[in-house]
Order: structure tokens, then C-alpha cells, then sequence
């Protein structure tokens, strides 16, 4: 057969949306199932064409073309040109085979954990838009058409976090979602605009070559000279914090988990949180030029590693464990980016898509097993009826935490991304990169909490005797949500519960098929991949889609750090294990006692360091107390009490002439207001 | 080109059915209903006549050109002349304004129900003054027509209009004659002074720098009422409120533009020097629009309140990007008045719907429409994204247009112009939730129904115009192109 590279990107591209559009527009009309196997079947369609693209770029037998595919012109006003196009690089196919492949596995998986659901197409066609969104981002050609992606992905995880649109705590989350998202939208729009101001373009291919014109270029800000690319570079790293959940734009990403499990999967896993990962790592050539961002970068990342692990080891509800665990492992990227290991980075997104939906769909099919129970505290010994998921959630664990023989070619998935982000940071710290010394600490300090808390949800699910109550959990669970629709679904759990075994059910082979070949991944990624991602193929597999400064030779240092250095993850890894053992499998009841000793520390950690309750203090509340005044006292009093006052002066409104007085008053702060913004103005905006 | 006088047709046509149904009601006696009837009919028909020759003009017209085409040109008396012509700058406008009349006399089907005749009688004078006030290209026939327009508005929000509908229809009058007293003083200056009111011959007079500020400040009174602008938009709020549904289509699609035409035609061709010099001002003002009146709306209970002091913040996008004077804002300022004419309209036709079954604008009183109602629920969703500002609809290209042309000439401005993406998802999602999302807990709504045929037809053109123009901007664009970068040159040299 004779299909060319071209055509098989179009269909990666084209196949989710065109699913997406049946399920949507017909999907009233349609029996679920077609909507669901049209779908389900071109996102298969899509992942076999992403990654007969990707193993064909791999093992060299398939050459990519220069030029971004082109299909139509989408703005031009006086060079501010944005072509919707489908480019082809190293990047873009890693980015479409892990999407795809990691979606079509979602869809599947959907078969099952949604059965009960009676909005089956409109979920479908959620998740198929969701892909689509993420692909049109990872294939841009240009910041506007990464742009259209960047906020495709936003709106459909809008619309599938809140999908029990019945449930209040869903709808506050989505729009959480959105709106924390267009905080770093705000600086990623600015970042565009900045690219326009300063190439006059926003190509990438036409930016990038431009750099080494304008690396010392400067830009106006009112009476502010700053260095072009590190405004620009820090600009659109405030976009990559709010898609990719970095600290202080973190918060909307544990309540997404509102969503259907197979949305935090696909949320967690290929789409959406890895946009910020991508996004730095294709500004690379801005980047490498922007050292004080980059420093930025690597700060952010490192705190988030830290800190979300440390909120990780405190909760309770299963998914929120794993929620923050993606925070902090999206973490380490970012510190890898920040220290100029881009292909560190993008290794580790790989690796920890496979074991990342791995764990979700696993956690997923627990709580489906126990009929949506998703509190830790009432679980346990959940590994009798449902053998395969503990298997599975064991080599995800094993593969999150990084398991593997440092110095050989043994180990787990994250074995190989993570260690070489950590050696990585240890080399950069040699060099005297800013704040990588910090980032290494933190790295090894996180990986021993990954590992902690990681068993301590292995254990405290599957092992020991069950603790909740004989008919699972009805409090906070999915389908409650559509309990009205799915009424039936109370029949089919008549429990035949014996002392201390959970009364579940093994998830049906819809849903674990798709687990088996995550796990494949989970298991064989960094070993098969480790090469040609950050080895010594890693320069013809990268080529030109990231660029890395002739001084930066961290990638290939990391291999020369010190063997304490190399062993260093792996110790604290069973450190961490050990810990878990001791507290959640040895001594039952330990944790209680120790989250009790801790007390205001453990609140500290349980209430997420209390950012939720600090932004809810001063933002949602101050706009809500500033909206107020400017409606009530500006609009009411200020401008409509002389608007009146003049009204009741010309008799206009008689009944209003006992007010004539207080007219008068309001006159005068009107002209004062007016005299205000006029004296305001001038002396702020004079151009000069 | 033919000898049709087109622009004429265009414009007086609908005041030619305004008073065939006045005739036919006058003379017969026969009962209300039927003369309601032969208005709702003749009033549709004269729309869609008058809506299908403004495309005709639209696949005529000349992209490639800067002058006015289509001319026509008589003399009236004195300097004044009945005058007419389109550009890239107006063409759109008039096809925006006669592509919104049938869908609001088809919004207005049922919904209206007492003086049916005056009614639409009043729109359709209403929908000529607004058509002439695009293709005016004499000043006096513009400013007459821009003030006459108000009375047909005046009377459809004083008489179709809610509980407070006096105050608001006072208060719509005053703002917009006060705003327009200065106006007219500067209008009779222009004529002593120049002896012509033939608008492309103003455009080339060069007034003294002094001079032009004030005869600048005059235009601009008027036009900021109409715009609104902050601080003189306390009207719009009351207006849009009391009036009916048609009548907010119409406000916030075709009226509120005028202003914005207004800055574009005149303050920045015939007064560039003060428009440079009152740049700081129009841009402190745009951006106070933006994020004043997104805090404003983001408090509102009444829907139709919060959509009133959304447009406000949308149309700050439009004065920012007039007064960045490049050609990346004016473009986008074209764009972001013709966008804004699709969603906005959507959004009040939206609460119209739901307006006409409940009575009630509260924001509380509604919530788990999507149980009930799920074509409106995805409808509703679309339009609200599009007022977003969501990539994909046409609200996204007005707004990023205009930041990027602002963001040329002041980064500051852009800066704060951009705080607005935040507010507008902040606002309109919680609206939306509030409404549409949830159980439903009003008893009233439990046996609300869903979309019918008649208002589907109304949505669709707007549901196809706000996803194309997203994707295919360039079908606006190119229209305004030729005119946008000629006046931008125009301007742009006349500073230097």
C-alpha cells in the first residue's frame, strides 16, 4: 500500500472531529451504540495512523516532510497570519501517537464505565472533540492555531468535567476549570502578541530563525525597557502553568476529577495538562535565549513536584491521590525544561501517559467495582474479587515510582524518564544552571513522597479487610448524578458479602482490555524508548524540533554524575515503599495516629495548603466586593444620580424633583470623576 | 453597474411597507387581528425583500476599492445633499442591519401582542433610519437620520417595553440628545465653515489642530452615548431591560455600532490630530468599559442586565482597537461591532425565549433548563462561548484583533484590555450554570418546553454566521480591507 505520510496525518488530525460531529449532532437521533462505535472506531482509525507515523519516524523508514501540511488560510491582517496546517516534527509525532492512542484506550475503557449513563453519545462526543482540540494544538503550524487547540482542549474539558450537569460540585469545578485556564490564557495571549510585536510574525518556522536577530531585542512597557525574549518566554510560561497545573495555577486540576474517571484519565494522561510541557518544549529556541525564565521554569517546576506530593500523601479520596500526583510529576518536566533537557521532558510525558491513565482507569475500574465509592478510608481488601485491577495497579505503581536497576537497562517505565530528569538536574547544578540544585533536591524529595504515597493507595485499596459498608458507596459517586436516569443500577449489586471482603465485582473486559495495553506501555516504554528519546539517538530523533544551545550539554553530563547520584532515586523509592509498608500495611490504624499527631500539619496538607480557601478570600470575593461598588455606588449613586439630578432639573421626571438637592451633589463628583480619568490619563498613557 | 438606484431601494424600502400597512390598517376597519396579521406578513416580506437587494449589493461591490460606491448624489438645498454611498467600512453594516430585521420580526411573531400594527410599522421606519445612517454620505443627512432613529427606538422601548419602561425610555433619550446637542453645534461649524457636508470632501479638510479638539469632543459626546462608553452607559442597562426582545436585538446589533461607525467615518479622518490627542483618553475609557462593566456584570440577577453590561465591555474592546490607529485594530474593531451584532443579538433572542415563556428575567428563578430544554441548552452554550471570546466563533477574532492592534501601539493598555478574557468566562459560565445547569428546583419550569420550529429558524443563520465568520474571517476582512488600510494610511499621514 501506498499511503503517504501526508494522508495519514490528515487522518490522525480529521478522524476524532468528524466522530465528534456525528455523536454530536445526530447522537439524539442515533442508537448510542452507533454514536459510540463511530467514535470509538475512527479514534482507533486516528491511533494507528499516529502511530504506523511515530514507528515509522522511529526506526528511521519514514521521512517527514519540511513544510507543515496546509489546509486553509484562517486569519491574515498585515502579516498577523495564521494558516491552519498539520506540522510534522519529532515533536507533533510523539505528541499524536500518545494522544490518540491514549484516547482511543479512554473510549474503549468508556464502553464499560459508562454503561449506565443514558447521555452516552454526548459523552462520546465530548471525548472525540477533546482529542481533536489536543491534536489541532500539538500539529500547529503557528501561536494562533496552538492558541485554537489550547482553548479547544479548555472548553471540551469545560463540558466533560461538568458532565453530571446535575451536580453542583461538577458545574463549580468546570467552571473553575475554565476560568482558572484563562488566568494563564491572559499571559499566553500577551505572549503571542509580544511574538507579533517583536518578528512581525507568528510562524514558528519564521520566529525560531528569526532569534539570533533579536535576542537583544527590548520591549516597551509604559516607561519599562525589558529584554524581549525573556518577557515573551515568561509570557507564554504563564500559559503553560495554568494548562498544565503548575503551583499557584494548580487549583482547577484536583476538582476536575468531578469528571467521569475516564475524563481524568484522558485529562490527566495525553491531553490538556501535557499542553504546557509541549508548548515550552517547542519555544525551546526562545527559551534557551530567555535564561532568566528559563530559571522561572525551573522554580515552578520544582515547587509543584514538591508540593503536590506533599498534599498527595494526605487524601483520601483515591483520584484526588492521583490528581495531585499528575500535578507533581508534570512538575518534574518542568524543571527539566527549565534546565534546557527538553527531551528529558517530553520522555517523561510519554512514559507517564501510559502509567498515568493506567492508574486513573484502574483507580476507575475500583470505583466502578464498588459501585462508585471513592474514599480510601472505606475500601480495602478490594484485591480478592478484583485480581486483574490489583495487577494493574501494581505495575502502575511500580512504574510511577520509578522501579528499576540504575545502571542497567532493567526497569519500569518511569524508571528511565524520571531518573534522567533527576541526573539531569544533578549535572545542571554543576554547571551552576539557577535553581537546579534546588530542583534536584526537591525531585529526590518528591520521588520518595511518589513512592509513599503511591503504596499507601496501593495498600490501603486492595489490601487488609474491607472497611466500608456492605452496598458500597452512593454518597459522592458518578451516577448518582444521573441516579434519576439510571435508577435500575441499584438491582445488580445484591452483595453477597462474607466478613472483610470487599463486595465488588471484577471490571467486564472492555475495560480491562484497554488496561492491558497501557500496561504494556507502562512496562516496555523507557526501556525500548530510552534511546532514541534522551540517549544517544536523541539528536537525529529530536532533529530540529527542539533546540538546545551549543553550551547546554547537560543531556549527555547527566550520564557522568556520581554513582550516589544514580542510586539516589531508586533508595528513596524504597524508602518510600518501606514507609507505606510500615504505616499502611503493618500497622493498621498508624496513619490515624500520625495524621492526629500532626494535627495542623496534616490539616495543612488535607486542605491542599488552604490555596482554594486564600483565592476564594481575595479573588472571588474582591471581585465580587469591587463588582458590587462599581455597580451600586459608581453606576446607581455616581452616574445615574446626576443622570436623574439632570432629569429632575428639566422636569423631566417630576416626581423625582425632592432629589434635585442631592443632584446637585452628585454633579459635582461626577465632573471630579470625569476630571479624574482625564487627569489619569494623560499622565499615564503619554506616549513617549 | 446598472442605474438602479440600489442604495435608496435598500434604504427607504422598509418605510415604503411601513406605511403601505399603515394605509391598508387605516383604511380598513376590519378587526385588529387581520390588520395584525397583514403587518407581521408585509413586515417579514418588505425585511427579506430588503435583506435579499443588500446582498445583491454586497456580491456587487467592489472589494478592491476605497471610493464610495453606488453612488447617488441630488441636490437638496444649500450645500446639503441627498447623498448616498457604501464603503468597506459601512457595506457590512447594512447588511448586518437588514440580515437582523426578519429574524427580529419573526422573534416578534407571538411574542408581541398589543398594537401589533404600530409595532412593526415603528421597525420598519426604525430599520430605514438605521440603513441611512450607513449610507449617508452627507453629514446633515447622517446626523438627521442618526437623531431620527432614536424616536422610533424611543417609542418601541417606551411602549412594547417591561414594568419601568418610561424611566428607561427617558432615560435612552436624554443620554443619547444630550450627547447629541454637541453634535449638532459642530455639525452647523463644519458647514459654515467648509461650505459642504459632502463627507469624503470633509475627509480631506484640514481643520486647525485647536479647533479640531473641540469639534472632536462634540462628535464624541454623541458617539460615547451611543457606543456606550464609560462613564455615559448607564442608559443601555435600563434600555436593553425594559425593552422587548426585537428591541434589544436591534440596540445591542445595530445601534450601539452606530458609535463606533461614527469614531471610524468622521472623528478619526476628519480630526486625526485630536484623535491622536485624545488617544490616552479613549483608551483609559475602553479599558475602564472592559474591566469596570465585567465586574458590573458578573453581579447582575437579571439576565438581560448582565448581557447589557457585557456588550458595554465588548464594544471597550471596539474603541481600544479604533484609537490604536494601525491597521490590525481597526480591522479588528470592524470585526469585533460585527460579531458582537451576531452574538449579542443571539444572547437577547436566547433570553427572549425563555423570557417569553416565564416573564421573567431573574437569574434565580431559573436553573436545570438543560432537563427540559437541551436544544436550548446547546444553543445558549454556543453563543455564550462566542461572547467568550472562545477561538472557533467569531467573538475570538474581534477581540484578538483588536489587542494586537492596541498592543503595537501600547502594551500597557493591552495589558489590562486582556484581564478582559478572564472576566467574561468568569461571568458568563456562572451565569450559565446558574440558568441552565443543576436539578430543576422551580416547580414553575417542570413543564417548560423546548425550542420550536419558529424560534430554531431564527437561531440558525446566527448559529452559521458566528461559527463561519469564526473560522473565516477573512469573508468580513476582505470586505473591510481596502477601506480600513486607506484610512489608517490616511490618518496615519496626516499625524505625521
Amino acid at each position: 500500500m501506498n499511503v503517504t505520510v501526508e494522508t495519514l496525518a490528515l487522518i490522525v488530525v480529521f478522524a476524532p472531529v468528524i466522530g465528534a460531529i456525528i455523536a454530536g449532532l445526530f447522537g439524539r437521533v442515533l442508537p448510542a451504540k452507533v454514536s459510540m462505535t463511530v467514535t470509538t472506531g475512527l479514534l482507533m482509525v486516528a491511533a494507528a495512523s499516529a502511530i504506523t507515523i511515530f514507528i515509522g519516524y522511529w526506526d528511521k523508514s519514514l521521512v517527514l516532510p519540511d513544510e507543515p501540511i496546509r489546509i486553509f488560510k484562517w486569519i491574515d491582517v498585515a502579516g498577523f497570519t495564521s494558516t491552519w496546517s498539520i506540522r510534522l516534527d519529532a515533536i507533533s509525532v510523539v505528541m499524536m501517537a500518545v494522544v490518540t492512542s491514549v484516547s482511543s484506550m479512554v473510549h474503549l475503557y468508556s464502553w464499560g464505565y459508562m454503561s449506565d449513563d443514558p447521555f452516552k453519545p454526548r459523552f462520546f462526543a465530548y471525548l472525540s472533540l477533546f482529542t481533536f482540540a489536543m491534536l489541532s494544538l500539538v500539529t500547529a503550524a503557528d501561536f494562533m492555531q496552538l492558541f485554537f487547540g489550547w482553548e479547544g482542549v479548555g472548553l471540551a474539558s469545560y463540558l466533560l468535567i461538568g458532565f453530571y450537569f446535575l451536580k453542583r460540585s461538577a458545574n463549580d469545578a468546570q467552571i473553575k476549570a475554565f476560568v482558572v485556564n484563562r488566568v494563564g490564557d491572559f499571559g499566553f495571549v500577551l505572549g503571542i502578541m509580544s511574538v507579533y510585536f517583536v518578528f512581525g510574525t507568528i510562524e514558528f518556522k519564521d520566529v525560531f530563525h528569526a532569534i539570533p536577530h533579536h535576542i537583544h531585542d527590548t520591549m516597551g512597557w509604559g516607561k519599562l525597557q525589558l529584554p524581549a525574549m525573556e518577557v515573551i518566554a515568561l509570557l507564554l510560561f504563564i500559559g503553560a502553568m495554568g494548562k498544565s497545573a503548575q503551583f499557584l495555577l494548580h487549583t482547577w486540576l484536583p476538582d476536575a476529577m468531578e469528571g467521569p474517571t475516564p475524563v481524568s484519565a484522558l485529562i490527566h494522561a495525553a491531553t490538556m495538562v501535557t499542553a504546557g510541557v509541549v508548548l515550552v518544549t517547542l519555544c525551546s529556541p526562545i527559551f534557551q535565549v530567555a535564561p532568566f525564565a528559563s530559571g522561572v521554569v525551573t522554580l515552578i517546576g520544582a515547587i509543584t513536584a514538591i508540593f503536590a506530593a506533599t498534599i498527595g500523601i494526605a487524601q483520601n479520596d483515591i483520584k484526588r491521590v492521583i490528581a495531585y500526583s499528575t500535578c507533581s510529576q508534570l512538575g518534574y518536566m518542568f524543571f527539566a525544561a527549565g534546565i534546557g533537557v527538553y527531551q528529558a521532558a517530553m520522555f517523561h510525558l510519554f512514559t507517564h501517559a501510559f502509567f498515568k491513565a493506567m492508574l486513573f482507569l484502574g483507580a476507575g475500574s475500583v470505583i466502578h467495582g464498588l459501585h462508585h465509592e471513592q474514599d480510601m478510608r472505606k475500601m480495602g481488601g478490594v484485591w480478592k474479587p478484583m485480581k486483574i485491577t490489583y495487577a494493574i495497579m501494581l505495575i502502575g505503581t511500580l512504574a510511577i515510582t520509578g522501579v528499576g536497576i540504575p545502571g542497567t537497562n532493567f526497569g519500569f517505565a518511569g524508571f528511565f524518564s524520571k531518573d534522567a530528569i533527576i541526573e539531569s538536574a544533578f549535572a545542571a547544578s554543576s554547571e551552576g544552571l539557577p535553581f537546579a540544585t534546588f530542583a534536584f533536591w526537591m525531585g529526590i524529595l518528591a520521588a520518595f513522597l511518589t513512592s509513599f504515597y503511591s503504596w499507601r493507595l496501593a495498600f490501603m485499596t486492595f489490601t487488609g479487610t474491607f472497611r466500608g459498608d456492605a452496598h458500597g458507596g452512593h454518597h459522592d459517586d458518578d451516577a448518582h448524578a444521573h441516579a434519576v436516569h439510571a435508577a435500575h443500577v441499584e438491582g445488580h449489586h445484591d452483595a453477597h458479602q462474607e466478613d472483610g471482603v470487599a463486595p465488588a465485582h471484577e471490571s467486564p473486559l472492555v475495560m480491562l482490555v484497554p488496561l492491558f495495553i497501557l500496561a504494556f506501555g507502562a512496562i516496555f516504554a523507557g526501556f525500548i524508548f530510552n534511546d532514541a528519546f534522551v540517549g544517544e539517538g536523541a539528536h537525529d530523533f529530536w532533529g530540529h524540533a527542539i533546540y538546545v544551545s551549543p553550551e547546554n550539554h547537560i543531556l549527555h553530563a547527566r550520564h557522568n554524575v556520581p554513582e550516589w547520584v544514580k542510586f539516589m532515586p531508586l533508595t528513596v523509592t524504597l524508602l518510600g515503599l518501606l514507609g507505606a509498608m510500615i504505616v499502611y500495611l503493618w500497622n493498621k490504624g498508624l496513619g490515624e495516629k500520625i495524621a492526629k499527631a500532626t494535627g495542623p500539619i496534616h490539616a495543612f496538607l488535607y486542605n491542599k495548603w488552604y490555596f482554594d480557601e486564600l483565592y476564594d478570600a481575595v479573588f472571588v470575593k474582591g471581585a465580587r466586593a469591587l463588582g458590587d461598588f462599581f455597580w451600586k455606588v459608581g453606576d446607581q449613586k455616581l452616574i445615574d444620580g446626576i443622570i436623574n439630578g439632570i432629569a429632575s432639573d428639566t422636569n423631566i421626571i417630576s416626581k423625582k424633583s425632592v432629589k434635585v438637592q442631592s443632584g446637585y451633589v452628585y454633579h459635582y463628583a461626577f465632573i471630579m470623576l470625569i476630571a479624574l480619568v482625564a487627569f489619569g490619563a494623560l499622565v499615564l498613557l503619554k506616549k513617549g | 453597474m446598472s442605474n438602479l438606484p440600489i442604495l435608496s431601494l435598500i434604504t427607504w424600502l422598509p418605510t415604503i411597507g411601513a406605511v403601505l400597512i399603515a394605509l391598508v390598517a387605516g383604511i380598513s376597519k376590519g378587526s385588529s387581528d387581520k390588520n395584525a396579521g397583514f403587518a407581521r406578513v408585509t413586515a417579514l416580506l418588505v425585511s427579506l425583500v430588503t435583506f435579499a437587494l443588500s446582498v445583491k449589493m454586497v456580491m456587487d461591490f467592489n472589494t478592491k476599492e476605497t471610493a464610495m460606491q453606488f453612488v447617488e448624489n441630488v441636490p437638496w438645498f444649500g450645500v446639503i445633499h441627498y447623498s448616498l454611498g457604501v464603503d468597506g467600512l459601512s457595506v457590512l453594516l447594512v447588511l448586518l442591519t437588514t440580515f437582523l430585521l426578519p429574524l427580529c420580526v419573526i422573534a416578534s411573531w407571538k411574542s408581541v401582542e398589543k398594537r401589533v400594527v404600530e409595532y412593526f410599522i415603528a421597525f420598519l421606519v426604525l430599520e430605514s433610519m438605521m440603513i441611512g445612517v450607513f449610507t449617508a454620505t452627507d453629514l446633515v443627512l447622517f446626523y438627521v437620520l442618526f437623531e431620527a432613529g432614536l424616536i422610533p427606538m424611543y417609542l418601541i422601548i417606551g411602549i412594547w417595553g417591561g414594568k419601568n419602561r418610561f424611566y428607561a425610555a427617558y432615560k435612552f433619550f436624554l443620554y443619547t440628545l444630550l450627547g447629541s446637542l454637541f453634535m449638532l453645534v459642530a455639525v452647523a461649524y463644519i458647514i459654515v465653515k467648509t461650505k459642504t457636508s459632502y463627507i469624503p470632501d470633509l475627509q480631506t479638510f484640514h481643520f486647525d489642530p485647536a479647533v479640531q479638539k473641540l469639534l472632536w469632543l462634540a462628535f464624541f459626546a454623541s458617539f460615547a452615548v451611543k457606543m456606550p462608553m464609560w462613564p455615559v452607559h448607564t442608559w443601555l442597562p435600563d434600555a436593553h431591560v425594559e425593552a422587548p426582545t426585537a428591541g434589544s436585538v436591534i440596540l445591542a446589533g445595530v445601534l450601539l455600532k452606530m458609535g463606533g461607525y461614527g469614531l471610524i467615518r468622521f472623528s478619526l479622518p476628519m480630526f486625526p490630530d485630536a484623535s491622536l490627542y485624545f488617544q490616552p483618553l479613549v483608551y483609559t475609557m475602553s479599558i475602564i468599559a472592559i474591566i469596570y462593566t465585567s465586574l458590573v456584570a458578573f453581579r447582575q440577577v437579571d439576565i438581560k442586565k448582565l448581557i447589557a453590561y457585557s456588550s458595554i465591555a465588548h464594544m471597550g474592546f471596539v474603541t481600544m482597537g479604533i484609537f490604536a490607529f494601525n491597521k490590525i485594530g481597526l480591522q479588528g474593531a470592524m470585526f469585533q461591532m460585527l460579531s458582537h451584532g451576531f452574538i449579542a443579538s443571539a444572547l437577547f433572542l436566547c433570553i427572549g425565549v425563555i423570557y417569553d415563556r416565564m416573564h421573567t428575567r431573574e437569574i434565580a428563578f431559573y436553573g436545570g433548563l438543560v432537563n427540559r430544554m437541551p436544544i436550548y441548552a446547546a444553543v445558549f452554550m454556543l453563543f455564550t462561548m462566542g461572547n467568550v471570546g472562545l477561538p472557533g466563533t467569531s467573538g475570538f477574532i474581534g477581540e484578538v484583533l483588536t489587542m494586537q492592534g492596541t498592543f503595537l501601539d501600547n502594551r500597557i493598555v493591552a495589558l489590562f484590555a486582556a484581564s478582559g478574557v478572564i472576566f467574561s468566562a468568569a461571568y458568563m459560565l456562572t451565569m450559565y450554570r446558574k440558568t441552565v445547569f443543576g436539578p430543576i428546583t422551580n416547580p414553575k419550569l417542570e413543564t417548560i418546553t423546548d425550542m420550536n420550529w419558529r424560534e430554531v429558524l431564527v437561531f440558525l443563520p446566527l448559529i452559521i454566521g458566528t461559527l463561519i465568520l469564526g473560522f473565516k474571517p477573512g469573508l468580513i476582512l476582505d470586505f473591510t480591507d481596502k477601506s480600513v488600510e486607506f484610512l489608517s494610511t490616511q490618518v496615519l499621514t496626516a499625524i505625521k
